[in-house]
């Protein structure tokens, strides 16, 4: 075990679901805790905390705990912090907690996102919903013209795929089968019912071309990670896995000016991080707020050429657990709920760890992928189990 | 869209964009000195630095780069369904205005149509919004 690795070396994640009446907080410290507990690590030793994007005042259900509240709560003694909405997307505080622990600045640090979205909404006077009379920043380019939702954003980038590629409704109709297939394979997945491609194209339409089923919901629930220096391991009793290499990019923060780059600036990226190839990977954890970014992912990590995406994972079976490259083993957010991309590094994880029960990959998996974002905003996480 | 508009906060930055209308200019912000456009508007060129940049009015005609046809009523009274779309501006390289297609059935819309602008006056802003150029 070398010192100048980072490891995954405990995961949690607290009650999931719709209109909790658990507060957020609350929901975090349950999610820290079986991270302990699964780790073997105690409160005292641990020495950093990341999140994404941090606390947001004006937008609380969508991040109502940042790292000094968590800090703050449990007393911890820290002297490692990173939070903030500038990070190369959600899985990015996960990559810098790795480069914090190989630098030596921290030991052990919890990572941590807690999303209230659907509470929020239920109780609009603890949890304002966003000012929608007037704007500033980057919504007065998008919301004047009641484009309002992520939902919106990314339909246009899909429908462009759609047009230059030939990507097609049936294809993209994968991803959201494949996600509830796998979902009721998942106890702690919010969707239990199974989705057919018929209910799928007969479905009302959101944003074209993302009906009902191309798009995630809003979901209580914290994610916790912790990530350990390698010459920290003798204090853990969890099962370590490794972070092989980790990669993110920015396009633009604004996303009216963005193309669909992050995808795949981060896939060259992370290839040059390791000598490991897509041909090493047993199993990929696509961010899926959306239908269309797993379709990019695998396009950006080179699963297959530019353009192609739809037609890799076309009738679905390639990416079914049982499939040569099984996606969103836990049901993604599509399935499991709208945990805001750390879900997919805690999936990854419960996979290489063989703890995935029902939906256990078969064969002993050692590589996978976790990503977030995908569009203006990307990150990748290649995880190992050595 | 029986609702009105979320209204921009105007700034420094934004007031030429958000008001131009009313003389019937769409501005977007240019620099003199390597003549490219930064949009959003900023007070420095995001190409070369320059601080010699101005709003500069262009043709208001472009492209649609994409769309989607909006059905969700994301706020009470929100009529639906309606065209949200990328413009590319044909004069302003690398700008694009996120805007709302109008004039035409939401069906009649595709990447690539040519569109021209026009504006919509909800108290002191002027919304630019485009239509199929004819
Ligand atoms: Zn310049």
């Amino acid at each position: 075990m070398m010192r100048h690795e980072a490891y995954i070396t405990g995961i949690g994640l607290s009650e999931v679901g719709v209109r909790l009446s658990r507060s957020p907080l609350g929901l975090t410290v349950d999610a820290v805790r079986e991270a302990l507990a699964d780790a073997g690590l105690g409160f005292d030793q641990i020495d950093g905390v990341a999140t994404y994007p941090g606390r947001m005042p004006a937008f609380l259900g969508f991040s109502p705990v940042g790292t000094e509240d968590l800090i703050e709560t449990l007393g911890l003694r820290t002297r490692w912090h990173a939070g903030g909405g500038e990070m190369t997307a959600q899985l990015g505080a996960i990559a810098l907690a790795a480069a914090a622990v190989r630098a030596g600045h921290a030991r052990h640090v919890i990572c941590f996102r807690t999303v209230y979205e659907a509470a929020a909404l239920a109780r609009p006077e603890e949890y304002p919903p966003l000012r929608r009379k007037e704007v500033d920043g980057a919504s007065q380019w998008t919301a004047p013209y009641f484009a309002l939702s992520a939902a919106n954003w990314t339909a246009q980038f899909a429908t462009r795929h759609m047009k230059r590629y030939g990507l097609t409704r049936e294809q993209l109709a994968q991803v959201a089968l494949n996600a509830h297939a796998n979902a009721a394979r998942n106890p702690r997945a919010i969707v239990k019912k199974p989705l057919s491609l018929d209910d799928y194209m007969s479905a009302r339409m959101i944003s074209t071309p993302f009906c009902l089923y191309d798009c995630d919901r809003f979901t209580d629930a914290s994610t916790v990670i912790i990530v350990s220096a390698g010459d920290a391991l003798d204090e853990v009793t969890g099962v370590p896995v490794r972070v092989a290499a980790t990669a993110g990019s920015v396009d633009r923060y604004s996303w009216d000016q963005a193309e669909w780059a992050g995808a795949y600036a981060t896939g060259r990226d992370l290839w040059r991080q390791t000598d490991y190839t897509a041909a090493d990977v047993d199993l990929v954890q696509f961010y899926d707020g959306f239908a269309f970014q797993p379709i990019t992912w695998l396009e950006g990590l080179g699963f297959c050429e530019v353009g192609e995406g739809g037609r890799f994972i076309e009738g679905g079976a390639r990416i079914a657990l049982d499939g040569a490259l099984p996606m969103n083993t836990g049901g993604g957010q599509l399935g499991a709920g709208r945990l805001h991309g750390f879900g997919m590094a805690h999936e990854a994880v419960t996979q290489l760890r063989g703890h995935a029960g029902a939906r256990q990959v078969a064969g002993a998996p050692r590589v996978a992928i976790a990503t977030s974002g995908g569009g203006p905003m990307a990150a990748a996480l290649l995880l190992a189990r050595d | 869209m029986s609702v009105p508009r979320p209204r921009p906060k105007l700034d420094a930055d934004n007031r030429a964009f958000w008001t131009g209308g009313a003389e019937g200019k769409l501005n977007i912000t240019h620099c003199a000195d390597c003549g490219e456009f930064t949009h959003p508007p900023r007070p420095v060129c995001r190409h070369c630095r320059s601080e010699n940049v101005a709003p500069k009015s262009v043709a208001g005609t472009g492209r649609v780069d994409s769309y989607t046809v909006n059905h969700q009523p994301w706020m009470p009274g929100l009529d639906t369904p309606f065209v949200i779309a990328r413009v590319a501006l044909d004069d302003a390289p690398g700008v694009y205005l996120t805007s709302n297609i109008v004039g035409c059935p939401v069906d009649a819309v595709d990447i690539g149509d040519a569109v021209q602008v026009r504006f919509e006056q909800q108290d002191d802003i002027w919304y630019p919004l485009f239509g199929k150029a004819v």
